[in-house]
């Protein structure tokens, strides 16, 4: 994305809450979806799909719920942080074990260990609070207890600065060579190995970095909700960030900000306007752009531009002699 | 551990494995031919059920013979599949087949959101409940339990016969054979002139009819509820992965094991009845990597 | 040309179910010349590559290599260990340019950047244009593989190759899929270049032609085993050489 095109986008998400009325809890939950769905689009680069990543997302929101319960409230930095890296950890756990798959066996280990844990969650209510979930104690933010008002509006601001450094990071990771490398595993991992490069430890090092996403995600939506109930981790929810990853565009960082503000909108309006169809709606927005957008909203916008200011790169080059 | 509980556990387990079979052949079968992962599986079977059980509320209202409620299950069944899936394959699926695998699952995921919204469209949210195949068969009397045939016997019957079908018509009927060559090799078939487009769409309706089938079964033996299709979904996916993606006599295997642990779990360890298929799957991967009953794959250079 | 051993094969065997792809097969490769494997089509000859470089395990047999037995490995280990591999079927990172699939095996060969460097800022960036120039592919740097005809991407897929510095390279049929007019001029430019980064290469080809123009040495292969071997002229002149292998024609 063009740096000029990246700053706009964050400008306007970042006065957005002055200029749309009662958008900002709104913009809040789609910026911590979107660092989920960052996480889900970082398998993706290696043609992995998981079905189970709300697992993460949900780790880290119990981690963050269990931080207030214990800790009287806790700190949103530290929430933040121990969500992150208890991701993280699950992420190296269960990584260990689903990178020896591929394709639909890893998305459907992805998806077991993500409801395992779903009814886990469910069952030992006497910790978990059961299908109820547990609150969330509002933390204070660098030691300052605040009105829910003014902790709203830092949180917007916390979320947006992750949002963008995420972005910024994860666009560096996956330009550098083990970003490359786990790209490699999407198009040949024979030649990987044959570059003495492990797959399977490329994997497991984009898998802890996509579950430590979904993890700050997480902390930030349980703080956002004020509630963490088993939902977080049902695969319905997996599918969701999947779904938003493709929305927006799974070949770039943006596309899954723009997918998530997308999605967050969308789903908002239609399920205040048509609560009935609203997954109608969606389901039908999501054929649309897999079966004329392919690339997403983000590559659907490049494409235009591109078509618009340059002639389609001539392909007649590809038949050039190769003896010179 | 009494020996009551055991065979209850044992009788739930059976009739609960052959209600999954229906499911999970249906998806392995579709998986086999179409290389298409079918989230919107789980919404035929749930479709299956509502057809069944509002139709068999309505006509055994008006008065109509209660027998009638085994060839309404078929008729369901065939309607949803031919109805519902055909249309899903011819106007969607056809389309992605050389999409990314996981496009091919998003669309299928994006059916799935849709047909959720359609049941509860048609059919709202209250729980249906029609269980006049099971009044009329009645119970028996076995080890002392009293259990009704209808799950105890009619159920696995069906499913057995489905297995048996299933597996003759796919060895004996042209059809049949043209299925087996389009999952063969997709390439090679379609160079000797096989229209693999009309197999696709045959196999799709065979699989969403043998979901719809399940949920039609299912529906006399329990309540009807928006997200039924869901829960199922996930558990005929474990069926599947277990078995090996593909096999049908294994889907049928892995079904009873992950019906009977689920059903003994009920039982013995509640906390772990969800938990229960997923567990035996991940064991099972964890030492055949691509399912109990799949060929080892040699990789090619 | 020396004698020095570099790989030494001791009774390698492999089948495939009924199927011997290699039966006991007694094998030396000798640092600096390169040797040229003929044989028929199912000769067990790519089988024998898999081996050598690690990807299959042989069912008995040893392959020694600086001093251990390295069968079965893995590629991984063995491309550490100075042995790459060029492929018949040309295996390139499909989403990536010529420029990038060359930078990727660098990065493999060169080890610790710091986190989060470029791939195109690598230390050993200007070594992916030096291997390109090398084979005569700089024009091709920023195109995107899938573009290429087959030659080209069989050159890239050589060049990926060499970017790993190895000691020792197979090459499987590097020119097959290539034009017949083309094939002694792509031939000549991978011959340089083994020359110039001083790698020794065992290739399997079809081509007598080939063959004669750029193999040190011959090995004929047929039913995973080693009939023959000796010089290029020797060997494609045996009279049993021509009547087995190649049909009785030369």
């Amino acid at each position: 994305m063009k740096p000029a095109l990246f700053l706009a986008g964050i400008l306007l998400c970042a006065i957005a809450p002055w200029i749309i009325p009662n958008s900002q809890v709104l913009l809040t939950i789609a910026l911590s979806k979107g660092l989920a769905v960052l996480g889900v689009i970082v398998l993706l680069q290696a043609g992995q799909v998981s079905f189970g990543h709300a697992l993460f997302y949900a780790i880290a929101a119990y981690g963050t719920a269990f931080l207030g319960k214990y800790f009287g409230g806790g700190e949103l930095f530290l929430a933040m942080a121990i969500g992150t890296i208890s991701a993280a950890l699950a992420g190296l756990l269960v990584g260990l074990f689903v990178v020896r798959y591929r394709h639909i066996f890893f998305g459907m280990l992805n998806l077991s260990v993500s409801m395992i844990f779903f009814s886990i969650l469910e069952k030992f209510y006497f910790i978990t609070g059961g299908s109820d979930g547990l609150r969330v104690e509002r933390p204070s933010v660098l030691g300052i207890a605040m009105e829910r008002g003014p902790f709203e509006v830092v949180l917007f601001y916390v979320a947006l600065v992750c949002a963008v450094l995420a972005m910024i990071l994860i666009h560096r990771f996956l330009s550098s060579p083990l970003g490359n490398h786990l790209r490699a595993i999407k198009s040949n991992e024979v030649r990987l190995e044959y570059l003495g490069v492990s797959p399977r430890l490329v994997l497991l090092k984009g898998y802890i970095v996509s579950a430590a996403l979904c993890g700050l995600g997480g902390s930030l939506m349980a703080v956002t909700l004020g509630v963490v109930t088993p939902e977080y981790a049902w695969w319905v929810r997996s599918g969701e960030f999947v779904f938003i990853a493709i929305l927006g565009g799974s070949g770039s960082v943006g596309g899954a900000f723009v997918g998530a503000l997308v999605y967050e909108g969308v789903r908002t309006y239609a399920s205040a306007f048509a609560a009935d169809v609203w997954q109608l709606i969606l389901g039908g927005v999501l054929l649309v752009v897999i079966l004329f957008a392919p690339k997403g909203l983000i590559g659907f916008i490049k494409q235009r531009k591109a078509s618009n200011l340059r002639p389609r790169s001539s392909k007649s080059a590809a038949g050039e002699a190769l003896s010179k | 551990m009494n020996a009551q509980i055991l065979a209850l556990a044992l009788f739930d387990g059976l009739s609960y494995a052959a209600l999954v079979f229906m499911v999970a052949v249906g998806l392995t079968l579709i998986f086999g031919v179409l290389r298409v992962l079918n989230v919107a599986h789980g919404s035929f079977f749930a479709m299956g059920a509502y057809t069944t059980a509002s139709v068999g509320s309505a006509i055994f209202a008006a008065g109509f013979a209660p027998w009638l409620a085994f060839p309404l299950m078929a008729v369901s069944a065939i309607l949803i599949g031919v109805l519902v899936g055909g249309t899903v394959e011819k106007l969607l699926l056809s389309r992605i087949y050389e999409m990314e695998d996981v496009l091919q699952i998003l669309v299928t995921f994006a059916v799935f959101m849709m047909l959720e919204d359609v049941q509860r469209l048609i059919w709202g949210v209250q729980p249906l409940f029609e269980s006049t195949a099971v009044n009329l068969l009645g119970t028996i009397e076995v080890f002392g339990i009293v259990y009704t045939k209808y799950q105890l016997l009619f159920l696995p019957a069906v499913a057995a016969s489905v297995l048996i079908l299933l597996r003759l018509g796919l060895r004996h009927t042209l059809t049949g054979h043209l299925i087996l060559a389009v999952t063969e090799d997709r390439e090679a078939a379609i160079s000797i002139g096989i229209d693999a487009q009309k197999v696709y769409l045959v196999t799709f309706i065979v699989g969403a009819s043998l979901a719809a089938f399940g949920g039609a079964l299912a529906s006399a033996t329990t309540s009807v509820i928006p997200g039924m299709g869901a829960d199922m979904i996930v558990l005929s996916f474990a069926v599947v992965a277990t078995a090996g993606f593909g096999q049908i006599e294994g889907a049928a295997i892995a079904a009873v094991l992950i019906g009977l642990g689920r059903s003994f779990a009920v039982y013995f360890y509640p906390e772990l009845e969800v938990l229960m298929p997923y567990l035996i799957m991940f064991v099972v991967l964890l030492i055949r990597p691509n399912g109990l009953f799949a060929p080892v794959e040699a990789r090619k250079i | 040309m020396t004698d020095q051993v570099m790989m030494d094969v001791q009774g390698l065997e492999i089948r495939f179910g009924g199927v011997v792809a290699a039966a006991g097969i007694n094998f030396q490769i000798y640092e600096g010349r390169n040797l040229a494997i003929i044989g028929p089509n199912g000769a067990g000859k790519t089988t024998f590559l898999n081996m050598c470089t690690g990807y299959l395990k042989p069912h008995a047999g040893k392959i020694i290599y600086e001093g251990e037995d390295v069968a079965g490995i893995g590629p991984r280990k063995l491309v550490k260990k100075g042995v790459a591999r060029a492929f018949q079927i040309p295996q390139l990172f499909a989403e990536h340019s010529v420029r990038e699939n060359i930078l990727m095996a660098v990065a493999a060969a060169s080890g610790y950047e710091a986190p989060l460097t470029r791939l195109e800022d690598i230390s050993g960036a200007s070594e992916a244009d030096r291997i390109l120039e090398m084979l005569k592919c700089s024009n091709l740097a920023e195109r995107p593989v899938q573009e290429l005809p087959e030659g080209q991407r069989k050159l890239i897929d050589i060049g990926v190759a060499l970017a790993l510095k190895p000691r020792l390279l197979f090459l499987d049929e590097p020119t097959s899929g290539v034009a017949s007019t083309e094939k002694f001029a792509i031939l000549e430019i991978i011959a340089e270049a083994l020359e110039e980064e001083n790698v020794t290469s065992v290739f399997v080809e079809h081509d007598e032609g080939i063959v004669e123009r750029f193999a040190d040495e011959v090995a004929v292969w047929n039913r995973g085993e080693v009939l023959y071997r000796g010089t290029p002229q020797d060997i494609l002149t045996h009279p049993d050489v021509i009547r087995d292998v190649m049909g009785g024609h030369v």
